[in-house]
């Protein structure tokens, strides 16, 4: 390649003719640079509008329904709790998704570190039996799980919503925590080894602070998703009222603009932790 | 690892560990499991069972609404399959076309995140899945004030004479579909992305510096190598779709009634429990074997 002198250069292309009319051309090949990041903006636009609308709609005066523009307030984000129910169901959801979270995330995590760091007998078994109830309809879930409870004469409250939100939790936990084990050095805890440090050491000091935030995204994974779910709470709840059941029921009768203020402060709030965990993860060098 | 095998190494007598110590080493796994997998056990499997159960039950003689009795009556599949088809195929056919549709939607997105953004890519990322932050129920119904009659898309579609004055947007299987598409989007761009972000950005210009336009290095190096994520993308988007019941629900109407519907009300207004826990299981049943032929192809420890 080099050895050879270089051929004769053909003469610049510069005064050859471009393919037709310039400011189309021009046009096209700006289209050519720019339109998937105009494709991915408009994509994004159609992800949101019904979020802005949620956000635009609880800045709404008050009425029977929250269905016309009636004119700006803040009077629902002043007081969220004026509109009948809405803070009792969003109460009953927060205390749900709290335990949820919580028993789903310790168990998760557990079979997170056997699956990562053991080899035993039963594994195929065991991934199984976790991918299922991803792979399973949710209103298979919920019939399934309402036939358990009426076979068994179980009441229908706190506790079997409870029940349900963990079972369906735990898979995802795992897979997030699984995923954080296995992208971790394995030298720094042989060097913490090398210093030392016994096993369960090692396990505090450098696996666990290690793999915390994959646990911490887990967490706040399960909590969205007990928080938000509608299906599997209505079939198992009774006459326990989430914030989600309390819209499905208000869609017939009017959904009053407090319900809109909870749904996108909701949305700020999980964007905001986001995106503060996302800043803090950067500013401090990856481990 | 290293430790163990340095401990092996030719000159150094291996030490042989006390044997509880081995058995009680080979019985952690078992045990950090035990608790987790109990509760999948108890609130999953046994469950099915229960479902199982019930799906072959028929009416108890004594009349009581919500007594029923085993009989063992298969035939109830059989029935319940003819009643309600035409459910199970608008199930199925909403999901299919509403996952074909994610996919098209989202497939340019995942491709931008990936290749086209630089540094916002994390960002972007954050923002795909920032709908599921906003309740899945207020979306769904802010979608049908937008489409709406009354609402600024219908009104411009009417002046521009692109729709006729007297079809609506509302309350129609188009509103269905396009309420699946929508909600279940961020399920199709994550494996997408995540595919597409894996790929070896050589491999793309080889195919150019092999004189392949950006159209034939699409099709023959970008295209196959994100199938991973076009396989599981579709799936994590046709089974809850195939599912859902909440769009139909707030979008659609008495026409566009799928399995889903029929589950939640032979349960609930109905009490038919036997018809409810035939349709869920048939549901299943044609996800799982859908799932088994994909999974044959992907494989699932890629899966979970």
């Amino acid at each position: 390649m080099t050895l050879i002198d270089s051929p004769p250069r053909r003469p610049e292309v510069a005064d050859a003719p471009p393919s037709g009319p310039s400011g189309l051309h021009r046009i096209r090949r700006w289209l050519g640079a720019n339109g998937l990041r105009i494709y991915a903006a408009i994509a994004f636009a159609y992800i949101f509008l019904p979020i802005a609308y949620v956000t635009v709609f609880s800045f709404n005066v008050p009425g029977r329904t929250n269905l016309t523009w009636r004119g700006f307030t803040t009077t629902n984000w002043a007081h969220p709790c004026d509109a009948p129910d809405v803070c009792a169901a969003v109460g009953n959801s927060l205390k749900i998704g709290l335990v949820a979270t919580l028993v789903a995330t310790i168990l998760g995590t557990l079979i997170a570190f056997a699956l990562a760091r053991h080899r035993f007998r039963g594994r195929g078994t065991t991934n199984l039996l976790l991918f299922l109830p991803m792979a399973t309809p949710e209103v298979v879930l919920a019939a399934s799980l309402l036939t358990l409870f009426l076979n068994f004469k179980v009441n229908l409250g706190f506790a079997t919503i409870i029940a349900a939100h963990v079972m369906f939790c735990i898979s995802f936990v795992v897979v997030t925590v699984k995923a954080r084990i296995a992208g971790l050095d394995p030298r720094l805890e042989q060097a913490a080894m090398d210093l030392y440090a016994n096993e369960i050491e090692t396990f505090r000091r450098i696996t666990l602070p290690l793999v915390a935030p994959g646990i911490a995204g887990a967490a706040l994974l399960s909590f969205s998703l007990s928080f938000d779910d509608f299906i599997i709470t209505n079939f198992v709840s009774g006459n326990v009222n989430t914030f989600p059941k309390f819209i499905y029921v208000s869609a017939g009768r009017g959904i009053p603009a407090q319900a809109y203020v909870i749904g996108s402060a909701a949305f700020f709030l999980s964007l905001l932790i986001v995106l503060v965990a996302e800043v803090v993860r950067r500013r401090r060098p990856t481990p | 690892m290293a430790i163990a095998s340095a401990a092996h190494a030719p000159g150094t007598a291996p030490v042989v560990p006390p044997r509880s110590g081995l058995r009680s080493r080979k019985l952690t796994p078992y045990l950090l499991m035990l608790p987790g997998l109990l509760w999948l056990g108890v609130f999953f499997v046994v469950p099915l069972l229960t479902l199982l159960a019930t799906s072959t039950q028929t009416p108890a003689p004594s009349g009581e609404t919500g007594a029923f009795q085993q009989t063992l009556r298969f035939a109830n599949y059989w029935d319940s399959l003819q009643a309600y088809e035409a459910q199970f195929i608008r199930s199925f056919g909403y999901a299919a076309i509403a996952t074909v549709l994610a996919l098209l939607i989202s497939y340019p997105l995942a491709y931008a995140i990936a290749f086209k953004v630089g540094a916002l890519r994390n960002l972007l990322l954050v923002l795909v899945v920032a709908p599921f932050f906003c309740s899945f129920l207020l979306r769904t119904l802010a979608w049908r004030q937008i489409l709406a009659d009354e609402g600024f898309v219908v009104r411009t579609l009417k002046s521009l004479h692109l729709m006729s004055d007297t079809t609506t947007l509302t309350a129609s299987a188009v509103a269905v579909v396009a309420g699946i598409t929508y909600n279940f989007l961020p399920f199709m761009t994550l494996p997408l992305y995540a595919s597409l972000e894996r790929i070896d950005p050589r491999l793309i210009e080889a195919g150019g510096d092999l004189y392949a336009g950006a159209f034939t290095t699409f099709r023959k190096v970008t295209f196959p190598l994100s199938m991973p994520g076009v396989v599981a993308g579709t799936l994590l988007t046709f089974i809850p779709a195939a599912g859902d019941y909440v769009n139909a629900e707030l979008l659609g109407n008495p026409n566009t009634r799928m399995i889903g519907n029929v589950v939640q009300s032979r349960f609930f207004t109905i009490v038919d429990y036997p018809t409810a826990a035939v349709l869920s299981f048939l549901l299943m049943a044609a996800i799982l074997i859908l799932v088994t032929f994909y999974v044959r192809r992907a494989g699932t420890e890629e899966l979970v």
